[in-house]
């Protein structure tokens, strides 16, 4: 009944559809008498637009058999499975339930590799060149859409391989990344900073990977980075992995390094987002991830 | 009055000749996004040449200007023949002529502006809608009404057909635009979630059940026969296809909605009807093939004959593909792949716009009262589509299966063994093949306009005078 707001709509379903298969069968019935087949098929003796006719040669035998299978196959299957407003089907089947066992097969089968690995190290089973193969093809099917496929990233998508890391690099920290996701917020500055304030935070935040910058703006730029921004980013802007706030010195930039980018970033703000696997993929699956993505950067 | 015993031909010369010019505008599009689907960057980052904008444009373009003016044209040209009647209210035919074009060009202009209700098959958004609707009124009243005062006793089959498909569409349309407005160019759907979904589809399954196929087999009745000057094949036999087709139509819709959230009964029916619409297809098939029994030698001579029997031959094809891509087993396979693409160009190209062709070859020469200017060129044009069809459709096939297995590979530790962007990748050399076979096509049909345009060149319009009905 789950689909249905009242036992009416029922009923508006499996009457139509009896009555079609009765209508079928009714016109093939009714037109079958006649002439036999194998007699010459006479003109119904209309005739439109001076010459268009018909005959009334019966309908083809391997024809109506057709007819009759696909309606027999119908029927039955209409038995079988849900078809006919709530009747559910004598099999009982669902596309939920087959979902289910499949996904339960398919757990039984392949659930022990993972969980064999997930009992290992992430540090030793970096070392473990089938598991690594596998956990690459994890990777291509799971992350490259965001992170590449190199795994080198993309603007808000953090590279992989490299030594920089936003939440940290250490296997654990990787494995909390794709276990419970993550969620950088960098706010908008613009309405307290105004647009000139932006450029000199900008200039300064330049300065910090050694870039060349206007001093006298980069000067004010610090007294209003030491206010405003050493909160997440640290006093000396090396940035803070357990709120994700990236290090401006080592000039990795997540958005782009840009003098433009990076004012737009300090000026708009940026959002991004790592969405959480554990209930997805499960967890020893994210195990074996893990150690593949910590073994991209050693 | 004179007038009044002549056919009306003018209203049928401007949708043939119509034909013919969205035609070659609609597979050029066609051709274009093919060569996107090959090499991207020929949208040259260019908004409205990006493929998103230009697929709709083709859609359109093919659906409902050059197969909707071909229906028009030979609709009315075969209710005023089979009824012994000049067209009903010469008038509100005009308009509709004129207000389909402008649905057309509104929509040439609207959809690469991105205008767009984002509902695939219809997507104008609701001011087209409503002229749509005013068209689509005033034909059937200009349709029924000539049937209504036709001199012969019995309605002829191919008008049968027509009715069906004038009536279906309009419903269709209504029911599946149905959207609140928010401003001049957006509006939003009445309907959302699974429901949004399932109207859609019942929408976008009868439009290729009714106005791609119902419409199509009325062109059939009247052209085969004629052509081939023989009578149709069983009566009887188009008494069961025509009344099971249209019940039957109806209800398959679902089948493009397999394995999603759609309720397991609305899927289950949608399969079932599916399958049992594969006997009532094949009547038309069998109707439209045996009518030329005891006439097969025709088909080595007359180029449009062989238009016409390789498009039913496409339709038979076509209608037993269908019923077998509706099963949920093989449904599972070919989703979301190119064998979906290949399954619809084997109909729109092999049936749809094969007849269209054998009819337009047949109707225009009597339109303006002269004979073709090429039998030569209609032969050429015949091999070019042929060909055109078979490189496109195979291509489609190989790489959807393809791509369908590739999608469901699994390796030995329960890992996908490609990643999405490698079956994008081995998809290239067949998109390039599917290219060809569209410019194929496209040069057939460049081919057939300027033989159309040799032809009329300079003629005068053909006045018919109305014969008295045989019995």
């Amino acid at each position: 009944m789950a689909d249905f707001t009242s036992e009416f709509w029922n009923w508006f379903i499996i009457i139509p559809v009896v009555a079609g298969f009765i209508f079928c069968l009714f016109l093939i019935i009714w037109m079958s008498g006649g002439t036999p087949t194998g007699a010459k098929a006479k003109p119904t003796g209309h005739v439109w637009d001076e010459d268009l006719q018909e005959l009334n040669n019966p309908l083809p035998g391997w024809w109506v058999n057709l007819f009759y299978i696909t309606i027999a196959f119908g029927a039955i299957y209409l038995v079988l499975y849900p078809g006919l407003g709530s009747y559910e089907g004598l099999l009982g089947w669902t596309s939920q339930g087959r979902y289910e066992k499949e996904i339960k097969a398919a757990d039984k089968k392949f659930g022990p590799i993972y969980k064999a690995y997930a009992q290992v190290n992430l540090r030793t089973l970096v070392h473990d060149a089938k598991a690594m193969k596998t956990g690459q093809r994890l990777f291509t099917n799971y992350c490259t859409i965001c992170h590449g496929s190199d795994a080198g990233g993309a603007p808000g998508f953090p590279s992989l391989t490299d030594s920089s890391w936003l939440y940290g690099g250490e296997p654990e920290q990787i494995k909390q990344s794709i276990m419970n996701g993550r969620s950088g917020v960098m706010p908008a500055w613009e309405p307290a900073l105004g647009a000139k304030g932006v450029h000199e935070v900008g200039e300064y935040v330049i300065s910090l990977s050694g870039r060349k910058v206007h001093i006298s703006a980069a000067e004010a730029g610090e007294k209003r980075f030491m206010a405003m921004c050493a909160a997440c980013h640290g006093k000396d802007g090396k940035g803070n992995i357990a709120i994700g706030a990236p290090d401006l010195t080592d000039n990795t930039w997540l958005y782009g390094g840009s003098q433009k980018t990076i004012n737009e970033s300090i000026a708009k703000g940026r959002g991004g987002k790592m969405p959480a696997h554990k209930d997805f993929l499960g967890a020893d699956k994210v195990h074996l991830l893990a150690a593949y993505i910590y073994s991209l950067s050693q | 009055m004179a007038d009044k015993e002549t056919y009306n031909y003018t209203v049928v010369r401007q949708f043939a000749i119509m034909t013919i010019v969205w035609g070659v505008v609609g597979m050029l599009v066609g051709v274009v996004i093919a060569s996107q689907m090959a090499w991207p960057a020929l949208n040259f980052d260019t908004p409205w040449l990006t493929f998103g904008r230009l697929r709709p444009l083709h859609t359109n373009a093919v659906i409902f200007a050059f197969g909707g003016s071909a229906l028009f044209a030979t609709s009315y040209y075969i209710v005023q023949r089979t009824c012994h009647a000049r067209l009903f209210a010469g008038r509100l035919a005009a308009f509709t002529f004129w207000g389909w074009q402008l649905v057309i060009l509104s929509a040439a202009i609207t959809l690469p502006l991105g205008i767009t209700t984002s509902k695939e098959y219809a997507e104008l958004e609701w001011p087209i809608d409503i002229l749509i609707t005013l068209v689509w009124v005033s034909y059937a009243i200009v349709f029924f009404g000539t049937i209504v005062k036709r001199k012969t006793p019995h309605i002829y089959v191919a008008n049968w057909f027509f009715g069906a498909f004038i009536l279906v569409v309009a419903l269709l349309h209504v029911v599946n635009s149905a959207a609140i407005p928010v401003s001049l160019f957006k509006s939003y759907s009445v309907y959302s979630g699974a429901q949004d979904a399932m109207v859609q589809w019942w929408y976008g399954h009868n439009a290729v059940g009714f106005f791609l196929t119902a419409g199509f087999l009325g062109m059939m009745y009247y052209f085969v026969p004629k052509q081939a000057n023989r009578p149709v094949y069983s009566y009887r036999l188009s008494v069961v296809h025509f009344w099971a087709l249209i019940f039957t139509y109806i209800w398959a819709g679902p089948h493009h909605l397999h394995y999603t959230a759609l309720p397991d009964w609305t899927q289950s029916l949608g399969m079932v009807f599916s399958l049992i619409l594969l006997a009532p297809s094949w009547g038309g098939m069998i109707n439209g093939i045996m009518t030329l029994s005891g006439a097969w030698q025709k088909l080595r001579t007359d180029p449009i004959l062989r238009f016409l029997i390789v498009s039913v031959s496409f339709y038979g094809m076509s209608t037993f593909e269908g019923p077998m891509m509706a099963i949920k087993t093989v449904n599972a396979l070919s989703h979301y792949t190119d064998w979906t693409i290949g399954h619809v160009h084997s109909g729109a190209l092999g049936w749809v716009a094969m007849i269209s062709m054998g009819a337009m070859y047949y109707l225009i020469p009597r339109l303006f009262d002269r004979k073709i200017y090429s039998v030569q060129l209609i032969e050429i044009h015949f091999w070019l589509a042929t060909l055109g069809i078979v490189l496109y459709v195979a291509s489609m096939w190989v790489s959807g299966v393809m791509q369908g297995l590739m999608w469901r590979a699994v390796n030995a530790d329960g890992t996908l063994t490609y990643s999405f962007v490698e079956s994008v990748q081995a998809l290239h050399p067949f998109y390039i093949v599917r290219f060809l076979g569209g410019t194929f096509f496209l040069v057939g049909m460049l081919v057939m306009a300027y033989n159309i345009w040799r032809t009329v060149e300079g003629a005068k319009p053909a006045i018919a005078a109305i014969p008295a009905p045989a019995h």
